[in-house]
């Protein structure tokens, strides 16, 4: 099972050459078409849970709309403040536009995983992978991506040199920072369960068997992956954890005084990074590309299968922007080193007793019971220290005002 | 070998570039930035001595946590932009003076008994070179061979975290 | 490829990293040089793994690994310690922190 990309077992001549071009070449058209289909998708979906009509001048349904305004943000005036370090300045839009898409370069778009297929498919005398790279390291690249994207916003708020920029910055880079603990530990379950790091692996663990069951948001019980589809939403800074660019209290957020393609480029890798991260969910935990193979051309099914996927998550970011109101920030905060880091730390470790007893032959009956006791133990425990520490600290407080009226 | 060759060359250039412009640079921010090349630079380093799963450490904790770690310190301190009053002490010539003999002694004496080891050359395919030093080996040697000072690093940084955090509130 | 070019990498390393813990007298850049020297010193520990066989190699790399945990825990202590220093003299220069200086 642990194989890597047959692509370049055969040594390397121009023909693998031109494949790895070709390959990453119609990675980052994907993730283009992707980012302009999305924008006009998310305006549209918004506009309709709005009662609104949404773009409808470009193009049938408006569809056009995203180039027009692509069009219009090259041809503007591009400024650059006064007191911006020049420098930095114009390096942070290339920071946060590049990781997002070097992200989705470990992402399986196709293949079919079961049978002897094994998720490779045959271009012009090479067996491949549908996916640009597959490192040893796999999903440890998407972690160390998405924390190379902080650079981005925590840059541009302190280069340009004011402070609503500088406040939505440290905000931004402060929360992402936070939420990737939650979301690694997510991620660790499912490695721990599929057996390998990398993406084709983890696809392959559960395509294989060609059931449902074994997709990873059931083997590992669904709460990795509420916390993680929790954690991406906060690492996207999509509502309702988008405070990074609350329009009422920061004006625009660390953009601010971006304007023209610069600007751009930040719309464009928030879209892409929205793309990359819905596919991401597939792939851990909805088996990425697998599902059943219908009539016609085979190869094209999974493909087929893996939009869907991506699309009903790419839906369901829309929807909860739609619906959600915005966090406040010191409850974002609470929700993720309070709530969510314990709990998928707790989670981590009872499914690594559980795949221990298994292992061992452990009653299946026992470990459960004294996994889950030790949880419940430890969570009291938990909550108690909480408990306890905020009434210290409300009798501190009111010393401190007891001394200062005194 | 020529390839990798070429690639040490360059990251080598690269980061002891970066390394003088981040010790000699006269804005903090600026230094930080450098020092993400160095150690960029360095990860790469890690990848042409096929240790992939140092390098994406070094990638996730140095630059991910500790350089942005650091870029928020100079933020809360100082975030003024552009040059900022002197960051040097006046002990500069006598710390380059030292520096170049540690320098010199260190290469003297590397070159003297070291001469031109080569690295030992490695035949085997990709599945090997994974199965015998690739991630599963380190992790493995990790939970057996070295579980004790794994542990003892994991109470280091629980106390580490302990204890930033009671310096750093505010009370 | 030689195994003196990633020793000497590190020794270059290890030099400016002295010498910018040395000449500067910002805690924060004095902190970073040490991740400077940190690094050096990794470079060496997984070179030097690579001159033995299996089992060497995977010791230098955890021994690297070890180095980098260490390293993290050393900048969240030390950072806050300066965060302190600034709160009570609002100054990062090393060269005021002198109290102790009879």
């Amino acid at each position: 099972m642990f194989a890597a990309d047959p692509l370049f077992s055969t040594g390397i001549d121009f023909g693998v050459v031109l494949i790895a071009l070709a390959k990453s070449i119609i990675g980052f058209l994907f993730v283009l078409i992707g980012v302009i289909f999305m924008i006009w998708f998310e305006r549209k979906l918004i506009a309709d849970f709005q009662n609104r009509i949404g773009p409808n001048r470009a193009g049938p349904w408006g569809m056009l709309q995203t180039l027009a305004d692509g069009i219009k943000l090259i041809f503007k005036e591009d400024l650059r403040p006064d007191g911006s370090d020049s420098l930095v300045f114009r390096l942070a839009p290339y920071l946060s536009v590049v990781p997002a898409f070097l992200t989705f370069t470990i992402v399986p778009i196709g293949g079919i995983f079961t049978g002897a297929h094994q998720g490779t498919v045959h271009l012009f005398g090479h067996d491949t992978f549908l996916q640009v790279a597959d490192p040893p390291i796999g999903v440890l690249f998407l972690l160390a991506m998405s924390s190379i994207g902080i650079y981005g916003a925590m840059l541009a708020g302190w280069a340009s040199g004011s402070k609503y920029p500088l406040l939505g910055s440290v905000r931004a880079s402060a929360s992402m920072i936070s939420y990737e603990a939650a979301l690694g530990l997510s991620v660790v379950s499912v490695v721990l369960m599929s057996g390998s790091l990398t993406t084709h692996d983890i696809v392959a663990a559960q395509a294989s068997g060609g059931s449902i069951l074994d997709w990873n948001i059931v083997v590992t019980a669904f709460v990795p992956f509420v916390v993680f589809c929790i954690a991406a939403t906060a690492e996207l800074n999509r509502p309702p954890f988008d405070f990074a660019e609350a329009e009422q209290e920061l004006v625009g957020g660390f953009h601010t005084e971006y304007s023209s393609m610069r600007f751009g480029m930040f719309y464009l890798a928030e879209f892409m990074n929205t793309i990359t991260m819905s596919a991401i969910i597939v792939t851990l935990f909805l088996g990425g590309p697998s599902g059943p193979i219908g009539p016609g051309p085979d190869q094209v099914w999974p493909f087929f299968w893996f939009l869907l996927k991506l699309l009903v998550f790419l839906a369901a970011f829309v929807w909860v922007r739609g619906t959600v109101p915005r966090y406040r920030y010191d409850q974002l905060m609470d929700l993720g080193w309070k709530r969510l880091i314990p709990i998928s730390l707790m989670w981590l470790l009872f499914i690594a007793g559980i795949r221990i007893g298994r292992d061992q032959n452990w009653s299946p009956v026992l470990v459960p019971l004294a996994a889950i006791g030790l949880g419940a133990l430890t969570v009291g425990l938990l909550a108690g220290s909480m408990r306890t520490a905020a009434i210290r600290r409300e009798q501190s407080d009111e010393d401190d005002l007891g001394e200062v009226s005194a | 070998m020529i390839a990798q060759n070429i690639a040490f060359g360059i990251l080598a250039a690269s980061s002891v570039l970066a390394a003088i412009r981040m010790v000699t640079t006269k804005n903090v921010v600026h230094a930080a930035l450098y020092l993400v090349v160095v150690l960029g630079s360095v990860a790469a380093n890690y990848i042409l001595l096929a240790a992939e799963f140092v390098a994406v450490v070094q990638l996730l904790v140095y630059i991910g946590a500790i350089v942005v770690l650091f870029l928020f310190g100079v933020m809360l301190t100082r975030a003024k932009l552009g040059h900022e009053g002197e960051l040097d002490n006046d002990q500069r010539g006598l710390a380059a003076v030292t520096a170049l003999l540690i320098l010199g002694i260190l290469g003297y004496v590397l070159v003297d008994y070291f001469g031109d080891d080569k690295l030992p050359q490695l035949n085997r395919t990709h599945e090997q070179l994974n199965a015998t030093r690739g991630t599963g080996a380190v992790g493995n040697a990790i939970f057996s061979t070295y579980l004790i000072p794994f542990e003892v690093v994991s109470v280091l940084l629980l106390a580490a975290l302990v204890g930033a955090i009671v310096l750093a509130r505010r009370d | 490829m030689l195994l003196n070019q990633f020793l000497l990498l590190g020794a270059v390393l290890f030099c400016i990293g002295v010498y910018g813990v040395l000449a500067r007298k910002n805690g924060v850049l004095v902190l970073m040089s040490i991740e400077l020297i940190l690094n050096s010193v990794n470079i060496n520990l997984v070179a030097f793994g690579m001159m033995g066989g299996d089992a060497a190699a995977i010791t230098g790399q955890v021994f690297a690994l070890f180095v980098i945990t260490v390293a993290a825990a050393e900048v969240g202590v030390g950072l806050a310690i300066v965060l302190l220093i600034y709160r009570n003299r609002t100054t990062v220069d090393l060269d005021e922190v002198d109290l102790m200086k009879g």
